[in-house]
């Protein structure tokens, strides 16, 4: 069904091997655990820059928490949070300084792992042929700071398409290679959000090179773990204490509380074959008069990858420029093929997306295409909520 | 080789797209060297016979005089491309077609009975078979210059026909009618202004008309239900640039 490809053997798509989550191992010893405090937290800042990182993280701007260049704790959205629900967001003020007490806003890092608009090659005619022309972009390095427990599973997925698969993209495997990931664990959700339910949060499971808890009691500060050598490394060129009792339990009791605190879920058992037996519901129809085909979902998911190759050429024809732009199967264009394009209604192109997401992802890449990060819901202008349309597949599947 | 002719003809409008390819400035010398200008009113007064290889038509049809234009220029033009909202959907004045221009012409005309005028505004192509219609009021300069440019080139232009929110999303601005509760245009509405308004946080006013499967009444049902919209104000947002255009047509007519 799909070019890439059937790949049976099952693989997850977080399969991080790193360590185990928690604060102990399996076999019950303790994990070297460290804490500091807010300006801690700007040395952290600092270190970074001064390995040659470009800090990327949350900052509030434009009525979002978004992902941006950051160089000191100043920088991010201390004091805020993000309320959100379908097709509804609203930035709150909090009642505490937490500098991470948000979920996940419209950004994704995707954003920076693989750009929405990159140009992959020039060409000048000389003669009569076309030589290429132009510097190869050098790949950023990043530090990602504030990365939560389902965009790291995003992160993984996008991996696993991208980065592992048959056919490597060489820009996005030098960005991941060159990133150093710091990952903060949730300590509360938002109403959109279902990652317990996709089994890829709100814990961060490995995949980092740090993790830190941001603790409010008994007081603000960081418990910090390290899940590679280069975070151990940047760890221990840190002043930190070794984490209390009660600051470890402050962490664990913050990160239970995010995953109590989940309304939504999803009933992953057997959904993939759910998905797949509904191809010809009548729902995708009842869906069409809600969703508007704009592809706001797509673009905001974490795991989306899909982009359209253009190439162009300026008047005279003697220079050519070909640039890559992320794309969508909401998008018209999206589906032609020769003699045109094949998903003319917007039932078939939500029916594409659902059913490539939670169906047929697994057969190409292993595992399920969402996170249950709840992006898609908060950013679709007319709030079509995917957990509630997976509902209605269900009970439309007992009738 | 023969360069090819180029007319740019005016129908009814503000002149604003004309002026975008004014406006190209870096690259209308280039456009002026791989092209002959043969009619371009607003750029110079002489004007070379057809046939014309391309012409690009600004306007809509407002006139009976207009009707009979613009069928001699079709038979004069190899591509016969439309240019703006005007020309591609009957542009602003086509909110005539709601009211009875009649009562317009005597409020605004002194000597209303000389005003020779069609009840409606219409885009060109309700006339005459049209090649290519680039959107916007005004259009986008570079659009323009990529259509020109995939033209000589003998190439498809990259003039993509999704939504607003696809540029918006890419330049990575937050949605705004969901973090402020504004109403938008942008999800039903045709790309190419790279998501100007709402990245200056006002909604998408719908310049580059409906999109293809624009789904105008989801997005209004929405706006009224949950942004609080009122039929004034859903009828004004969709009886715009683009109002004679369908799903803008009826949806706006349906909200009283
Ligand atoms: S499908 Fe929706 S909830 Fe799932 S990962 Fe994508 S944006 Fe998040
Ligand atoms: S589900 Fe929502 S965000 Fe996605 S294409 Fe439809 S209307 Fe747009
Ligand atoms: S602000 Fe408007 S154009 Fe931009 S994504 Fe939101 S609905 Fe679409």
């Amino acid at each position: 069904m799909f070019s890439m490809g059937r790949r049976d053997k099952a693989v997850t798509s977080h399969k991080f091997k790193d360590r185990i989550p928690g604060f102990v191992t399996e076999e019950g010893t303790k994990i070297d655990t460290r804490t500091f405090s807010l300006r801690g937290l700007d040395q952290l800042i600092q270190t970074l820059l001064d390995h040659g990182y470009q800090c990327i993280g949350p900052v509030v701007r434009d009525g979002v928490i978004a992902y941006d260049k950051v160089s000191s704790t100043a920088d991010l959205p201390q004091g805020w949070t993000d309320e959100q629900s379908p097709g509804h967001y609203r930035l709150r003020k909090r009642e505490d300084d937490a500098c991470f007490g948000f979920v996940v806003g419209p950004h994704s890092w995707k954003r920076f792992l693989y750009p929405p608009e990159r140009r992959l090659w020039q060409l000048q005619k000389q003669g009569q042929s076309f030589v290429r022309v132009g510097e190869p972009e050098v790949a950023p390095r990043y530090a990602f700071l504030g990365v939560k427990a389902c965009e790291l599973a995003a992160i993984g997925i996008q991996d696993q398409v991208l980065k592992d698969g048959p056919v490597p993209d060489p820009d996005y495997t030098q960005r991941r290679d060159n990133a150093l990931i710091i990952a903060v664990n949730c300590t509360e959700s938002a109403e959109t959000c279902f990652c317990a339910s996709m089994k890829t949060g709100p814990e961060a499971a490995g995949g980092f090179d740090l993790v830190l808890t941001e603790i409010l009691e008994p007081k603000h500060a960081f418990v910090a773990q390290a899940g590679s050598e280069r975070g151990r490394e940047i760890l221990d060129a840190l002043q930190t204490a070794e984490a209390s009792e009660s600051q470890i339990e402050s962490a664990r009791a913050g990160i239970a509380s995010a995953a109590d605190g989940q309304t939504r879920t999803v009933d992953t058992d057997g959904l993939r074959e759910l998905i797949e037996r509904a191809s010809e519901s009548i729902h995708w129809g009842e869906i069409e008069e809600r969703c508007l085909s704009c592809a706001n979902c797509t673009l905001s998911c974490p795991t989306c990858f899909c982009s359209d190759v253009e190439d162009s050429t300026d008047l005279t024809g003697e220079h050519a420029e070909r640039w890559r732009r992320w794309d969508s199967c909401f998008n018209r264009g999206f589906s032609f093929v020769a003699g045109g394009e094949i998903r003319h209604s917007t039932a078939s192109r939500y029916r594409q997306w659902m059913t490539h997401k939670l169906s047929t992802w697994h057969d190409q890449f292993g595992s399920s295409g969402c996170v249950g990060c709840g992006r898609c819901i908060t950013w679709c202008p007319v709030g079509i909520d995917i957990t509630e349309e997976i509902q209605q597949f269900r009970l439309r599947d007992q009738l | 080789m023969r360069k090819p002719k180029l007319a740019v003809w005016k129908f009814a409008s503000c002149d604003g797209c004309q002026l975008s390819l004014l406006d190209c400035e870096d690259e209308l010398l280039a456009v002026a060297g791989a092209v002959e200008i043969a009619n371009f009113p607003e750029a110079s007064s002489a004007v070379v016979e057809g046939p014309y290889d391309v012409s690009l038509v600004e306007g809509s049809v407002t006139t009976p005089h207009d009707l009979e234009r613009i069928v001699d220029i079709r038979a004069q033009s190899g591509l016969l491309i439309t240019i703006g909202a005007c020309a591609t959907s009957g542009g602003i004045q086509a909110l005539r077609n709601f009211a009875d221009v009649r009562e317009f012409t005597r409020a605004v005309y002194a000597s209303p009975e000389f005003i020779s005028t069609l009840e409606t505004s219409t885009p060109i192509a309700e006339h005459v078979k049209v090649d290519f219609e680039l959107r916007g009021c005004p259009i986008n300069k570079y659009q323009l210059v990529e259509l020109i440019g995939s033209f000589l080139n003998r190439r498809r232009a990259n003039i993509p026909h999704h939504s607003v929110c696809v540029e918006c999303k890419r330049k990575g601005n937050p949605c705004i009618p969901v973090s402020n509760g504004s109403i938008c245009l942008g999800p039903v509405t045709h790309s190419g202004c790279g998501a100007l308004c709402p990245s200056y946080n006002r909604g998408c006013f719908g310049c580059y008309g409906p999109k293809e499967l624009a789904n105008a009444e989801s997005l209004a049902a929405w706006a009224k239900q949950e942004l609080e919209a009122d039929p004034a104000t859903l009828k004004r947002v969709f009886h715009n640039f683009n109002a004679w255009a369908s799903p803008f047509k009826e949806e706006g007519s349906s909200h009283g």
